[in-house]
Protein backbone atom coordinates (compact mmCIF):
# COMPACT_ATOMS: atom_id res chain seq x y z
CA UNK A 1 0.00 0.00 0.00
CA UNK A 2 1.44 3.56 -0.87
CA UNK A 3 1.24 6.81 1.19
CA UNK A 4 -1.26 8.17 -0.56
CA UNK A 5 -4.07 5.78 -0.11
CA UNK A 6 -2.38 5.16 3.32
CA UNK A 7 -3.15 8.69 4.17
CA UNK A 8 -6.51 9.10 3.05
CA UNK A 9 -7.85 5.89 4.69
CA UNK A 10 -6.45 7.63 7.49
CA UNK A 11 -9.46 10.75 6.82
CA UNK A 12 -10.46 11.89 10.18
CA UNK A 13 -9.05 9.86 12.01
CA UNK A 14 -5.17 10.92 10.93
CA UNK A 15 -2.95 13.56 13.65
CA UNK A 16 -4.34 16.79 13.97
CA UNK A 17 -2.56 18.96 11.69
CA UNK A 18 -2.83 21.69 13.89
CA UNK A 19 -0.90 19.90 16.76
CA UNK A 20 2.34 21.30 17.10
CA UNK A 21 3.06 17.81 18.15
CA UNK A 22 2.48 16.07 15.31
CA UNK A 23 2.53 18.31 12.62
CA UNK A 24 6.32 18.13 12.32
CA UNK A 25 6.23 14.24 12.58
CA UNK A 26 6.27 12.01 9.80
CA UNK A 27 3.70 9.30 10.34
CA UNK A 28 5.94 6.18 10.90
CA UNK A 29 5.76 3.75 8.55
CA UNK A 30 2.81 0.84 8.56
CA UNK A 31 3.05 -2.60 10.22
CA UNK A 32 -0.06 -3.61 9.78
CA UNK A 33 -3.81 -2.66 8.76
CA UNK A 34 -7.40 -3.40 9.03
CA UNK A 35 -9.47 -3.08 6.41
CA UNK A 36 -13.27 -2.45 6.84
CA UNK A 37 -12.57 -5.90 9.37
CA UNK A 38 -16.12 -7.56 11.11
CA UNK A 39 -16.20 -10.01 13.25
CA UNK A 40 -19.07 -11.82 13.92
CA UNK A 41 -19.54 -14.67 17.59
CA UNK A 42 -21.87 -17.03 15.49
CA UNK A 43 -25.31 -14.37 15.13
CA UNK A 44 -23.25 -11.52 16.83
CA UNK A 45 -21.74 -8.94 15.59
CA UNK A 46 -18.51 -7.90 17.82
CA UNK A 47 -16.94 -5.68 15.26
CA UNK A 48 -18.33 -3.45 12.30
CA UNK A 49 -15.96 -2.53 9.57
CA UNK A 50 -13.29 -1.13 11.18
CA UNK A 51 -9.95 0.35 9.42
CA UNK A 52 -7.09 1.25 11.46
CA UNK A 53 -3.42 0.87 10.65
CA UNK A 54 -0.63 -0.18 13.08
CA UNK A 55 2.51 1.11 12.83
CA UNK A 56 6.13 -0.41 12.99
CA UNK A 57 8.09 0.06 16.60
CA UNK A 58 5.07 1.99 17.93
CA UNK A 59 2.68 1.05 20.52
CA UNK A 60 -1.06 1.50 19.85
CA UNK A 61 -3.37 1.02 22.71
CA UNK A 62 -7.13 0.34 22.36
CA UNK A 63 -9.07 1.75 24.82
CA UNK A 64 -12.76 1.66 25.63
CA UNK A 65 -15.41 0.47 27.73
CA UNK A 66 -16.23 -3.77 28.59
CA UNK A 67 -17.84 -5.13 25.62
CA UNK A 68 -16.69 -2.52 22.76
CA UNK A 69 -15.03 -5.05 20.84
CA UNK A 70 -11.13 -3.82 21.86
CA UNK A 71 -10.33 -7.31 22.96
CA UNK A 72 -12.16 -9.12 19.86
CA UNK A 73 -10.21 -6.69 17.73
CA UNK A 74 -7.08 -7.84 19.08
CA UNK A 75 -7.64 -11.55 18.98
CA UNK A 76 -8.16 -11.27 15.32
CA UNK A 77 -4.77 -9.95 14.77
CA UNK A 78 -3.40 -13.62 15.42
CA UNK A 79 -6.52 -15.88 14.42
CA UNK A 80 -7.28 -16.95 17.98
CA UNK A 81 -10.71 -16.82 17.13
CA UNK A 82 -10.34 -19.40 14.65
CA UNK A 83 -10.04 -22.07 17.54
CA UNK A 84 -13.59 -21.97 18.70
CA UNK A 85 -16.62 -22.95 15.90
CA UNK A 86 -19.33 -20.32 14.59
CA UNK A 87 -16.74 -17.44 14.49
CA UNK A 88 -16.17 -15.35 11.10
CA UNK A 89 -14.41 -12.58 9.87
CA UNK A 90 -14.83 -9.64 7.14
CA UNK A 91 -12.38 -7.60 5.62
CA UNK A 92 -8.78 -7.84 6.17
CA UNK A 93 -5.92 -7.32 8.32
CA UNK A 94 -3.05 -6.49 5.91
CA UNK A 95 0.75 -7.54 6.97
CA UNK A 96 3.22 -5.16 5.90
CA UNK A 97 5.82 -5.41 4.23
CA UNK A 98 4.71 -8.73 2.27
CA UNK A 99 0.87 -7.47 2.09
CA UNK A 100 -0.57 -10.84 3.74
CA UNK A 101 -4.32 -10.76 4.19
CA UNK A 102 -3.82 -12.61 8.16
CA UNK A 103 -7.43 -13.45 7.50
CA UNK A 104 -7.23 -14.63 4.10
CA UNK A 105 -9.00 -18.61 3.49
CA UNK A 106 -5.55 -19.69 2.41
CA UNK A 107 -3.38 -18.24 5.02
CA UNK A 108 -2.94 -20.63 7.66
CA UNK A 109 -3.74 -19.40 11.46
CA UNK A 110 -0.94 -21.52 12.81
CA UNK A 111 1.63 -19.42 10.11
CA UNK A 112 -0.15 -16.02 11.77
CA UNK A 113 0.54 -16.99 14.82
CA UNK A 114 4.13 -17.52 13.97
CA UNK A 115 4.73 -14.00 13.33
CA UNK A 116 2.25 -12.64 15.52
CA UNK A 117 2.94 -13.32 19.58
CA UNK A 118 0.55 -12.67 22.30
CA UNK A 119 0.72 -11.71 26.02
CA UNK A 120 -2.62 -12.42 27.80
CA UNK A 121 -4.38 -10.93 30.80
CA UNK A 122 -3.78 -12.96 33.12
CA UNK A 123 -0.27 -14.66 33.54
CA UNK A 124 -0.34 -17.98 32.00
CA UNK A 125 2.88 -19.65 32.39
CA UNK A 126 2.99 -23.29 31.18
CA UNK A 127 3.50 -25.98 34.04
CA UNK A 128 6.84 -26.56 32.38
CA UNK A 129 10.53 -24.65 33.86
CA UNK A 130 10.96 -21.50 33.47
CA UNK A 131 13.77 -22.23 30.87
CA UNK A 132 11.26 -24.60 28.76
CA UNK A 133 8.51 -21.79 29.06
CA UNK A 134 10.98 -19.94 27.21
CA UNK A 135 11.80 -22.33 24.79
CA UNK A 136 8.84 -23.62 23.72
CA UNK A 137 7.98 -21.79 20.88
CA UNK A 138 11.42 -22.57 19.25
CA UNK A 139 10.91 -26.17 19.79
CA UNK A 140 7.59 -26.02 17.96
CA UNK A 141 9.82 -24.38 15.18
CA UNK A 142 11.38 -27.56 15.32
CA UNK A 143 14.62 -25.87 16.68
CA UNK A 144 16.65 -28.97 19.07
CA UNK A 145 20.16 -27.64 19.26
CA UNK A 146 20.91 -26.57 22.63
CA UNK A 147 23.13 -24.03 22.37
CA UNK A 148 20.47 -21.73 20.73
CA UNK A 149 18.27 -22.59 22.56
CA UNK A 150 20.44 -21.62 25.69
CA UNK A 151 21.23 -18.42 23.37
CA UNK A 152 17.53 -17.44 22.93
CA UNK A 153 16.46 -17.98 25.92
CA UNK A 154 18.83 -16.25 28.16
CA UNK A 155 18.29 -13.15 24.68
CA UNK A 156 14.53 -13.51 25.56
CA UNK A 157 14.86 -12.83 29.22
CA UNK A 158 16.97 -10.41 29.21
CA UNK A 159 14.90 -8.31 26.93
CA UNK A 160 12.16 -8.85 29.20
CA UNK A 161 14.02 -8.26 31.87
CA UNK A 162 13.83 -10.95 34.05
CA UNK A 163 16.96 -12.35 32.99
CA UNK A 164 18.77 -11.16 36.57
CA UNK A 165 16.11 -12.24 38.52
CA UNK A 166 16.22 -16.12 36.71
CA UNK A 167 19.54 -16.84 35.68
CA UNK A 168 20.14 -19.45 38.66
CA UNK A 169 16.62 -20.65 38.59
CA UNK A 170 16.14 -21.80 35.15
CA UNK A 171 15.36 -25.71 36.42
CA UNK A 172 12.18 -24.14 38.57
CA UNK A 173 8.81 -24.03 37.76
CA UNK A 174 7.45 -21.01 35.97
CA UNK A 175 4.50 -21.03 38.62
CA UNK A 176 6.99 -20.72 41.32
CA UNK A 177 7.68 -16.77 40.15
CA UNK A 178 5.53 -13.97 41.10
CA UNK A 179 2.63 -12.49 39.19
CA UNK A 180 4.63 -10.08 37.59
CA UNK A 181 7.62 -12.27 36.98
CA UNK A 182 5.45 -14.87 35.35
CA UNK A 183 3.67 -11.44 33.32
CA UNK A 184 7.21 -11.15 32.38
CA UNK A 185 8.27 -15.11 31.80
CA UNK A 186 5.10 -14.88 29.33
CA UNK A 187 6.45 -11.66 27.55
CA UNK A 188 10.40 -13.16 26.92
CA UNK A 189 8.35 -16.59 25.73
CA UNK A 190 6.21 -14.51 23.29
CA UNK A 191 9.78 -12.58 22.37
CA UNK A 192 11.91 -16.11 22.21
CA UNK A 193 10.53 -16.62 18.16
CA UNK A 194 11.09 -13.02 17.62
CA UNK A 195 7.14 -11.91 16.24
CA UNK A 196 6.85 -8.70 13.85
CA UNK A 197 3.74 -7.52 16.56
CA UNK A 198 3.13 -8.50 20.55
CA UNK A 199 -0.22 -8.24 21.46
CA UNK A 200 -1.09 -7.43 24.95
CA UNK A 201 -4.73 -7.70 26.34
CA UNK A 202 -4.98 -5.76 29.26
CA UNK A 203 -1.65 -7.22 30.60
CA UNK A 204 -1.25 -5.54 33.99
CA UNK A 205 -5.21 -6.53 35.10
CA UNK A 206 -4.28 -9.67 37.28
CA UNK A 207 -1.00 -7.12 38.97
CA UNK A 208 -0.29 -4.75 41.44
CA UNK A 209 1.24 -1.55 41.03
CA UNK A 210 4.70 -2.26 41.16
CA UNK A 211 4.30 -5.14 39.05
CA UNK A 212 2.53 -3.17 36.30
CA UNK A 213 5.21 -0.27 35.89
CA UNK A 214 7.73 -2.73 35.48
CA UNK A 215 5.33 -4.20 32.80
CA UNK A 216 4.86 -0.66 31.51
CA UNK A 217 8.47 0.36 31.44
CA UNK A 218 9.45 -2.98 29.60
CA UNK A 219 6.72 -2.02 26.65
CA UNK A 220 7.93 0.93 26.17
CA UNK A 221 11.70 -0.64 25.63
CA UNK A 222 10.39 -3.36 23.55
CA UNK A 223 8.76 -1.17 20.87
CA UNK A 224 12.37 -0.95 19.91
CA UNK A 225 12.44 -4.10 18.61
CA UNK A 226 8.98 -4.99 17.92
CA UNK A 227 5.13 -3.66 17.04
CA UNK A 228 3.06 -3.54 19.95
CA UNK A 229 -0.64 -3.47 19.87
CA UNK A 230 -1.98 -3.38 23.47
CA UNK A 231 -5.72 -3.80 24.77
CA UNK A 232 -5.89 -1.83 28.36
CA UNK A 233 -8.98 -1.05 30.52
CA UNK A 234 -6.87 1.94 32.21
CA UNK A 235 -7.05 4.84 30.27
CA UNK A 236 -3.82 6.63 32.29
CA UNK A 237 -1.85 3.25 31.41
CA UNK A 238 -3.01 4.35 27.40
CA UNK A 239 -1.68 7.64 27.73
CA UNK A 240 1.54 6.88 29.74
CA UNK A 241 2.85 4.29 27.16
CA UNK A 242 1.48 4.49 23.50
CA UNK A 243 2.23 6.43 20.79
CA UNK A 244 -1.13 5.62 19.16
CA UNK A 245 -4.52 5.20 20.72
CA UNK A 246 -7.62 3.94 19.21
CA UNK A 247 -11.19 4.49 21.25
CA UNK A 248 -13.69 1.85 20.94
CA UNK A 249 -16.97 2.19 21.53
CA UNK A 250 -19.56 -1.06 20.10
CA UNK A 251 -17.47 -2.85 17.45
CA UNK A 252 -16.06 0.31 15.93
CA UNK A 253 -13.16 2.80 16.40
CA UNK A 254 -14.65 5.94 17.60
CA UNK A 255 -11.38 7.88 17.19
CA UNK A 256 -7.67 6.95 16.17
CA UNK A 257 -4.97 8.94 16.54
CA UNK A 258 -1.44 10.34 18.68
CA UNK A 259 -1.76 9.85 21.87
CA UNK A 260 -0.85 12.86 23.04
CA UNK A 261 -3.72 14.36 20.34
CA UNK A 262 -6.48 12.05 21.53
CA UNK A 263 -5.93 12.73 25.02
CA UNK A 264 -5.94 16.44 25.32
CA UNK A 265 -7.74 17.82 21.90
CA UNK A 266 -10.17 14.97 21.07
CA UNK A 267 -12.33 15.09 17.91
CA UNK A 268 -15.29 13.58 19.25
CA UNK A 269 -17.40 14.30 21.52
CA UNK A 270 -17.44 10.69 23.20
CA UNK A 271 -14.12 10.27 23.07
CA UNK A 272 -13.84 13.63 25.11
CA UNK A 273 -16.59 11.81 27.31
CA UNK A 274 -15.03 8.44 27.66
CA UNK A 275 -11.80 9.73 28.88
CA UNK A 276 -13.08 12.55 31.13
CA UNK A 277 -14.56 10.20 33.07
CA UNK A 278 -18.13 11.21 32.28
CA UNK A 279 -18.95 7.41 30.71
CA UNK A 280 -17.75 4.57 30.74
CA UNK B 1 -41.28 -4.84 65.95
CA UNK B 2 -39.44 -4.48 63.04
CA UNK B 3 -37.96 -6.99 60.79
CA UNK B 4 -34.03 -6.42 61.28
CA UNK B 5 -33.32 -7.29 65.21
CA UNK B 6 -33.26 -4.30 67.80
CA UNK B 7 -30.64 -5.37 69.93
CA UNK B 8 -27.88 -7.41 70.94
CA UNK B 9 -29.77 -10.19 72.24
CA UNK B 10 -31.84 -10.42 70.26
CA UNK B 11 -28.87 -11.16 67.18
CA UNK B 12 -27.09 -13.45 69.73
CA UNK B 13 -30.48 -15.43 69.41
CA UNK B 14 -30.22 -15.80 65.48
CA UNK B 15 -26.65 -16.41 65.74
CA UNK B 16 -27.65 -19.14 68.19
CA UNK B 17 -30.87 -20.36 65.82
CA UNK B 18 -28.57 -20.44 62.67
CA UNK B 19 -25.78 -22.44 64.51
CA UNK B 20 -28.21 -25.46 65.46
CA UNK B 21 -28.44 -26.11 61.98
CA UNK B 22 -24.60 -26.42 61.82
CA UNK B 23 -24.95 -28.86 64.95
CA UNK B 24 -27.32 -30.98 63.37
CA UNK B 25 -25.68 -30.87 59.61
CA UNK B 26 -22.45 -31.90 61.40
CA UNK B 27 -24.05 -34.45 63.55
CA UNK B 28 -25.61 -36.30 61.07
CA UNK B 29 -22.84 -35.93 58.01
CA UNK B 30 -20.46 -38.15 61.15
CA UNK B 31 -23.17 -40.68 61.56
CA UNK B 32 -23.30 -41.21 57.69
CA UNK B 33 -19.73 -41.14 57.80
CA UNK B 34 -19.30 -43.93 60.39
CA UNK B 35 -22.04 -46.28 58.93
CA UNK B 36 -19.82 -46.62 56.02
CA UNK B 37 -16.71 -46.65 57.63
CA UNK B 38 -17.88 -48.87 60.10
CA UNK B 39 -19.24 -51.82 57.53
CA UNK B 40 -16.09 -51.71 55.89
CA UNK B 41 -13.87 -52.07 58.77
CA UNK B 42 -15.94 -55.13 60.18
CA UNK B 43 -15.72 -56.37 56.78
CA UNK B 44 -11.79 -56.24 56.50
CA UNK B 45 -11.42 -57.45 60.29
CA UNK B 46 -13.49 -59.95 60.25
CA UNK B 47 -11.27 -61.02 57.77
CA UNK B 48 -8.15 -60.30 58.69
CA UNK B 49 -9.04 -62.76 61.87
CA UNK B 50 -10.94 -65.42 60.08
CA UNK B 51 -7.73 -65.89 57.49
CA UNK B 52 -5.24 -64.95 60.04
CA UNK B 53 -4.25 -68.79 60.58
CA UNK B 54 -4.22 -69.03 56.89
CA UNK B 55 -1.63 -65.82 55.90
CA UNK B 56 1.76 -67.06 55.69
CA UNK B 57 4.58 -66.98 52.78
CA UNK B 58 3.60 -70.30 51.93
CA UNK B 59 -0.20 -69.45 51.32
CA UNK B 60 1.38 -67.40 48.14
CA UNK B 61 3.93 -70.13 46.95
CA UNK B 62 1.28 -72.92 46.91
CA UNK B 63 -1.27 -73.63 44.05
CA UNK B 64 -4.80 -74.85 45.63
CA UNK B 65 -5.71 -78.08 46.91
CA UNK B 66 -8.07 -80.87 47.94
CA UNK B 67 -6.55 -79.93 51.68
CA UNK B 68 -7.04 -76.76 53.04
CA UNK B 69 -4.03 -76.48 55.22
CA UNK B 70 -2.18 -76.74 51.75
CA UNK B 71 -4.20 -74.99 49.54
CA UNK B 72 -2.62 -71.21 48.33
CA UNK B 73 -3.35 -68.53 45.87
CA UNK B 74 -0.24 -68.71 43.85
CA UNK B 75 -2.14 -69.27 40.47
CA UNK B 76 -4.71 -67.00 41.45
CA UNK B 77 -2.34 -63.84 42.44
CA UNK B 78 -0.29 -64.79 38.77
CA UNK B 79 -3.34 -64.57 37.15
CA UNK B 80 -4.63 -61.26 38.35
CA UNK B 81 -1.31 -59.91 37.89
CA UNK B 82 -1.23 -60.99 34.55
CA UNK B 83 -5.02 -60.43 33.62
CA UNK B 84 -4.50 -56.72 34.74
CA UNK B 85 -1.26 -56.09 32.64
CA UNK B 86 -3.56 -57.27 29.72
CA UNK B 87 -6.49 -54.99 30.71
CA UNK B 88 -4.27 -51.96 31.35
CA UNK B 89 -2.14 -52.23 28.30
CA UNK B 90 -5.09 -51.84 26.54
CA UNK B 91 -7.80 -49.92 28.46
CA UNK B 92 -5.42 -47.05 28.63
CA UNK B 93 -3.96 -46.52 25.15
CA UNK B 94 -7.93 -46.71 23.90
CA UNK B 95 -9.39 -44.83 26.78
CA UNK B 96 -6.85 -42.01 26.93
CA UNK B 97 -7.11 -41.83 22.85
CA UNK B 98 -10.85 -41.77 22.68
CA UNK B 99 -11.18 -39.34 25.69
CA UNK B 100 -8.78 -37.21 23.78
CA UNK B 101 -10.44 -36.93 20.44
CA UNK B 102 -13.59 -36.83 21.88
CA UNK B 103 -11.97 -33.31 24.24
CA UNK B 104 -9.97 -31.72 21.49
CA UNK B 105 -11.13 -33.33 17.52
CA UNK B 106 -14.12 -34.36 17.52
CA UNK B 107 -16.97 -32.10 15.97
CA UNK B 108 -19.56 -30.67 18.17
CA UNK B 109 -23.15 -32.44 16.79
CA UNK B 110 -25.69 -34.80 17.08
CA UNK B 111 -23.47 -37.80 16.09
CA UNK B 112 -20.89 -36.81 19.10
CA UNK B 113 -23.11 -36.29 21.28
CA UNK B 114 -24.89 -40.44 20.80
CA UNK B 115 -21.42 -41.69 21.49
CA UNK B 116 -20.97 -39.33 24.97
CA UNK B 117 -24.59 -40.15 25.78
CA UNK B 118 -23.27 -43.98 25.18
CA UNK B 119 -20.06 -43.65 26.84
CA UNK B 120 -21.70 -42.45 30.30
CA UNK B 121 -23.92 -45.74 30.03
CA UNK B 122 -21.56 -48.22 29.37
CA UNK B 123 -19.77 -47.60 32.97
CA UNK B 124 -23.58 -48.69 34.26
CA UNK B 125 -23.79 -51.91 32.18
CA UNK B 126 -23.72 -55.03 34.14
CA UNK B 127 -20.40 -56.22 34.07
CA UNK B 128 -22.45 -60.01 32.86
CA UNK B 129 -23.33 -58.30 30.10
CA UNK B 130 -20.08 -57.61 29.33
CA UNK B 131 -19.02 -61.17 30.01
CA UNK B 132 -21.62 -62.45 27.56
CA UNK B 133 -20.15 -60.14 24.83
CA UNK B 134 -16.66 -61.22 25.07
CA UNK B 135 -17.81 -64.97 25.34
CA UNK B 136 -19.69 -64.87 21.52
CA UNK B 137 -16.92 -61.96 20.36
CA UNK B 138 -13.50 -62.59 22.21
CA UNK B 139 -14.12 -66.72 22.89
CA UNK B 140 -16.23 -67.79 19.60
CA UNK B 141 -15.90 -65.26 17.02
CA UNK B 142 -11.81 -64.37 17.23
CA UNK B 143 -10.97 -67.66 18.44
CA UNK B 144 -9.23 -66.40 20.92
CA UNK B 145 -10.12 -69.36 24.01
CA UNK B 146 -10.56 -69.22 27.72
CA UNK B 147 -7.18 -67.73 28.04
CA UNK B 148 -5.87 -64.24 29.38
CA UNK B 149 -5.49 -62.30 26.96
CA UNK B 150 -9.82 -63.06 26.69
CA UNK B 151 -10.37 -61.54 30.00
CA UNK B 152 -7.76 -58.59 29.92
CA UNK B 153 -9.52 -57.66 26.74
CA UNK B 154 -12.79 -58.12 28.42
CA UNK B 155 -11.81 -56.11 31.74
CA UNK B 156 -10.43 -53.61 29.38
CA UNK B 157 -13.96 -53.46 27.54
CA UNK B 158 -15.11 -52.86 30.86
CA UNK B 159 -13.03 -50.23 32.53
CA UNK B 160 -13.13 -48.37 29.14
CA UNK B 161 -15.23 -45.67 30.06
CA UNK B 162 -14.23 -45.21 33.69
CA UNK B 163 -10.61 -44.18 31.74
CA UNK B 164 -12.17 -42.22 29.22
CA UNK B 165 -14.60 -40.00 31.00
CA UNK B 166 -11.61 -39.28 33.76
CA UNK B 167 -9.47 -38.70 30.73
CA UNK B 168 -12.28 -36.00 29.50
CA UNK B 169 -12.72 -34.64 33.37
CA UNK B 170 -8.63 -34.29 33.14
CA UNK B 171 -8.66 -32.48 30.07
CA UNK B 172 -11.79 -30.27 30.96
CA UNK B 173 -10.08 -29.11 34.22
CA UNK B 174 -6.96 -27.49 32.17
CA UNK B 175 -7.41 -23.46 31.95
CA UNK B 176 -8.46 -22.17 28.36
CA UNK B 177 -5.66 -19.72 28.76
CA UNK B 178 -3.14 -22.24 29.11
CA UNK B 179 -4.30 -24.02 25.76
CA UNK B 180 -4.60 -20.26 23.72
CA UNK B 181 -1.13 -19.56 25.56
CA UNK B 182 0.26 -22.87 23.25
CA UNK B 183 -1.54 -21.98 20.55
CA UNK B 184 -0.25 -18.57 20.35
CA UNK B 185 3.19 -19.38 20.10
CA UNK B 186 2.08 -21.14 16.75
CA UNK B 187 1.93 -24.63 17.69
CA UNK B 188 -0.40 -27.39 16.13
CA UNK B 189 -3.26 -29.35 17.33
CA UNK B 190 -0.99 -32.23 17.98
CA UNK B 191 1.86 -30.06 19.56
CA UNK B 192 -0.43 -28.51 21.81
CA UNK B 193 -1.53 -32.19 23.08
CA UNK B 194 1.05 -33.59 22.85
CA UNK B 195 3.30 -31.37 24.57
CA UNK B 196 0.52 -29.77 26.84
CA UNK B 197 -3.14 -31.33 26.95
CA UNK B 198 -1.55 -34.66 27.54
CA UNK B 199 0.72 -33.97 30.27
CA UNK B 200 -1.02 -31.97 32.35
CA UNK B 201 -3.98 -34.22 32.24
CA UNK B 202 -2.13 -37.14 32.90
CA UNK B 203 -2.67 -36.85 36.81
CA UNK B 204 -6.09 -37.31 36.45
CA UNK B 205 -6.21 -39.92 33.79
CA UNK B 206 -4.03 -41.99 36.56
CA UNK B 207 -6.46 -41.78 38.59
CA UNK B 208 -9.31 -42.78 36.34
CA UNK B 209 -6.99 -45.95 35.45
CA UNK B 210 -6.18 -46.67 38.76
CA UNK B 211 -9.98 -46.83 39.72
CA UNK B 212 -10.68 -48.64 36.80
CA UNK B 213 -8.31 -51.35 37.64
CA UNK B 214 -9.21 -51.33 40.78
CA UNK B 215 -12.98 -51.93 39.45
CA UNK B 216 -11.80 -55.17 37.15
CA UNK B 217 -9.28 -56.80 40.26
CA UNK B 218 -12.60 -57.61 41.95
CA UNK B 219 -14.73 -58.70 38.53
CA UNK B 220 -15.89 -62.39 38.81
CA UNK B 221 -18.99 -62.34 36.73
CA UNK B 222 -17.54 -61.91 33.37
CA UNK B 223 -14.59 -63.87 34.05
CA UNK B 224 -16.37 -66.91 34.97
CA UNK B 225 -18.85 -66.41 31.93
CA UNK B 226 -15.70 -66.15 29.53
CA UNK B 227 -14.57 -69.65 31.41
CA UNK B 228 -12.31 -69.17 33.52
CA UNK B 229 -11.31 -72.34 35.69
CA UNK B 230 -11.81 -72.90 39.15
CA UNK B 231 -9.28 -75.00 39.98
CA UNK B 232 -5.75 -74.81 38.53
CA UNK B 233 -2.30 -76.44 40.03
CA UNK B 234 0.23 -74.86 36.89
CA UNK B 235 1.23 -71.61 35.85
CA UNK B 236 1.24 -69.93 32.24
CA UNK B 237 4.73 -70.37 30.52
CA UNK B 238 6.94 -68.07 31.33
CA UNK B 239 6.86 -65.01 29.03
CA UNK B 240 11.27 -64.72 29.17
CA UNK B 241 13.17 -67.95 27.67
CA UNK B 242 16.83 -68.91 26.99
CA UNK B 243 16.34 -69.92 23.93
CA UNK B 244 15.74 -67.57 20.87
CA UNK B 245 13.25 -65.83 20.53
CA UNK B 246 14.09 -64.94 24.33
CA UNK B 247 10.50 -63.29 24.64
CA UNK B 248 7.24 -65.20 24.38
CA UNK B 249 3.97 -64.50 24.52
CA UNK B 250 2.58 -68.00 25.21
CA UNK B 251 1.23 -67.32 28.62
CA UNK B 252 -2.01 -64.64 26.78
CA UNK B 253 -3.22 -67.88 25.61
CA UNK B 254 -2.89 -70.10 28.87
CA UNK B 255 -5.87 -70.80 31.14
CA UNK B 256 -5.58 -69.14 34.19
CA UNK B 257 -7.64 -68.06 37.49
CA UNK B 258 -8.55 -65.05 39.24
CA UNK B 259 -8.53 -64.05 43.28
CA UNK B 260 -12.04 -63.62 43.19
CA UNK B 261 -12.67 -66.89 41.24
CA UNK B 262 -10.40 -68.71 43.61
CA UNK B 263 -12.07 -67.44 46.68
CA UNK B 264 -15.49 -68.16 45.35
CA UNK B 265 -14.67 -71.68 44.85
CA UNK B 266 -13.21 -71.98 48.35
CA UNK B 267 -16.68 -70.46 50.04
CA UNK B 268 -18.47 -72.64 48.35
CA UNK B 269 -16.52 -75.67 49.64
CA UNK B 270 -18.23 -77.44 52.40
CA UNK B 271 -15.45 -77.71 54.99
CA UNK B 272 -14.90 -75.21 57.62
CA UNK B 273 -11.48 -75.12 56.84
CA UNK B 274 -11.53 -73.86 53.40
CA UNK B 275 -13.99 -70.68 54.86
CA UNK B 276 -10.41 -69.34 56.71
CA UNK B 277 -8.75 -69.68 53.09
CA UNK B 278 -11.58 -67.81 51.58
CA UNK B 279 -10.91 -65.17 54.35
CA UNK B 280 -7.49 -65.13 53.87
CA UNK B 281 -7.64 -64.28 49.76
CA UNK B 282 -10.65 -62.09 50.43
CA UNK B 283 -8.35 -60.30 52.55
CA UNK B 284 -5.82 -60.38 49.86
CA UNK B 285 -7.44 -59.17 47.49
CA UNK B 286 -9.09 -56.07 49.59
CA UNK B 287 -5.43 -55.34 50.18
CA UNK B 288 -4.61 -54.99 46.78
CA UNK B 289 -7.59 -52.79 45.96
CA UNK B 290 -6.34 -50.16 48.75
CA UNK B 291 -2.61 -50.64 47.86
CA UNK B 292 -3.66 -49.62 44.09
CA UNK B 293 -5.72 -46.47 45.39
CA UNK B 294 -3.43 -45.58 47.24
CA UNK B 295 -0.95 -45.44 44.42
CA UNK B 296 -3.85 -43.46 42.71
CA UNK B 297 -3.51 -40.90 45.66
CA UNK B 298 0.56 -40.78 45.77
CA UNK B 299 0.57 -40.44 42.03
CA UNK B 300 -2.18 -37.66 41.80
CA UNK B 301 -0.24 -36.08 44.94
CA UNK B 302 3.35 -36.37 43.15
CA UNK B 303 2.42 -35.26 39.53
CA UNK B 304 -0.27 -32.24 40.73
CA UNK B 305 2.71 -30.92 42.72
CA UNK B 306 4.04 -29.66 39.60
CA UNK B 307 0.69 -28.68 37.72
CA UNK B 308 -0.51 -25.12 39.36
CA UNK B 309 -2.01 -22.38 36.98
Amino acid sequence: MDSTTHATMLGSAAPNAKSPAAANQPLPPLKAESRSLSFHYGSFQALKSVDMPVYEHNVTALIGPSGCGKSTFLRCFNRMHDLYAGNRYEGQIVLHPDNTDLLAKDVDPIEVRMRIGMVFQKPNPFPKTIYENVAYGLRVRGVTRKNLLDEKVEDSLRSAALWEEVKNRMNEMGSNLSGGQQQRLCIARALATDPEILLFDEPTSALDPIATASIEELVSELKRKVTILMVTHNMQQAARVSDYTAYMYIGQVVEFGRTDALFFKPKKKETEDYITGRFG
Amino acid sequence: MGVIAQNAAEVRGLIAKGRRWDTIFVSLGIICLGIGLLTFATLFFDMAIDGWSRLNPEFFTQFPSRRAGQAGILSAWVGTTLVMLVTAFFAVPLGIGAGVYLEEYAPKHWITDIIEINITNLAGVPSIVYGLLALGLFVYAFGLGQSILTAGLTLALLILPIVIVATREAIRSIPGVIREGAYALGATQWQTIKDHIVPYSMPGILTGVIIGLSRAIGETAPIITIGALTFIAFLPPAPISDIAPYISFEWLKAPFTVMPIQMFNWTSRPEEAFQHNAAAAGFILVLMTLTMNGLAIWLRYRLRKHIKW
